[in-house]
């Protein structure tokens, strides 16, 4: 430590270091922590069930999404990116999994909600295999932090299906 | 001898801090001050954060442990300087010259 610059420079690498250590450290301390979220969704409605032009299946639907996220924040969260996909099975592909909605909630307090909102993006089959089908909703969500990993879960909802004929 | 000691001592009151006048034992109590501070102030600051649930806080704390650090032991402050070096008077060292290894030795008449 022999010179003003020397010993700023000094500080500076070890500050900087120790603050690569504590942020670490931090992202640590969010596998401490157990969220217990909670999530329901009623599809209220099918709007529209048809089939397209190229022979895919097209339906659209008006969901009433309610949920009570707020046990997932830290304090080292960012943000909360959600989204409500519909999971299906067909001859063609084991699993389907459509996204229909997603949001993103910025604190604690915009956690707890409900929304009553038709599809924000359009769900579309690869083939004409709906009619009848039984689907699941699931809603994910991706627990974005301030530093360090990112954790990401679902709750799976069971028990919906498709009407037996286009309408 | 003494004329020369005062001189430096009253010297180093008045010297800035950016002046070069940290004995060894000083930068060495700078560097182990340094490193003790900004570890309990990551400490402080990461206790603070995790017990409030913010992470500003415990940047907030972190920064001012940094800037508290900074100004403690990067300038050069008189108690930095407690064990100085006296050096020796340059008319000191002409009354005793370096020994000379070869034997052929160049003798100056002592002009002065």
């Amino acid at each position: 430590m022999h010179s003003f610059v020397y010993r700023l420079n000094g500080l500076l690498t070890f500050s900087v270091t120790i603050l690569a250590i504590m942020c670490a450290i931090t992202s640590l301390s969010d596998n401490l922590h157990t969220p217990s979220p909670s999530a329901e969704i009623q599809v209220m409605n099918i709007n529209w069930f048809q089939k397209q032009p190229q022979g895919n299946d097209e339906v659209s639907l008006t969901m009433n999404i309610s949920a009570d996220l707020q046990t997932l924040f830290t304090w080292n969260t960012k943000q909360l990116f959600i989204f409500v996909a519909a999971e299906y099975e067909t001859p063609k592909n084991s699993l389907n999994q459509v996204s229909l909605w997603d949001a993103i909630i910025p604190s604690k307090e915009h956690a707890k909600f409900w929304i009553h909102t038709s599809n924000k993006y359009r769900f579309v089959d690869q083939g004409n295999n709906l009619r009848g089908k039984e689907f699941n909703l699931t809603l994910h969500w991706h627990v974005m932090p301030k530093t360090g990993k990112m954790f990401a879960d679902k709750i799976v909802l069971t028990g919906y299906s498709f009407p037996e004929e286009y309408r | 001898m003494k004329e020369g000691r005062s001189l430096s001592d009253i010297f180093s009151l008045f010297a800035s801090p950016l002046h070069f006048h940290m004995d060894w034992q000083g930068q060495k109590l700078a560097e182990q001050i340094m490193q003790i501070m900004l570890l309990v102030s990551a400490v402080i600051a990461f206790v603070a954060g995790y017990v409030l649930g913010s992470f500003q806080v415990m940047m907030i704390v972190y920064a001012g442990g940094v800037t508290l650090t900074a100004l403690i032991t990067v300038p050069n402050w008189p108690f930095f300087n407690h064990h100085p070096l006296n050096w020796l008077d340059p008319s000191e060292a002409e009354k005793h010259p370096k020994p000379q290894v070869t034997v052929s030795s160049k003798k100056k008449g002592s002009k002065k």
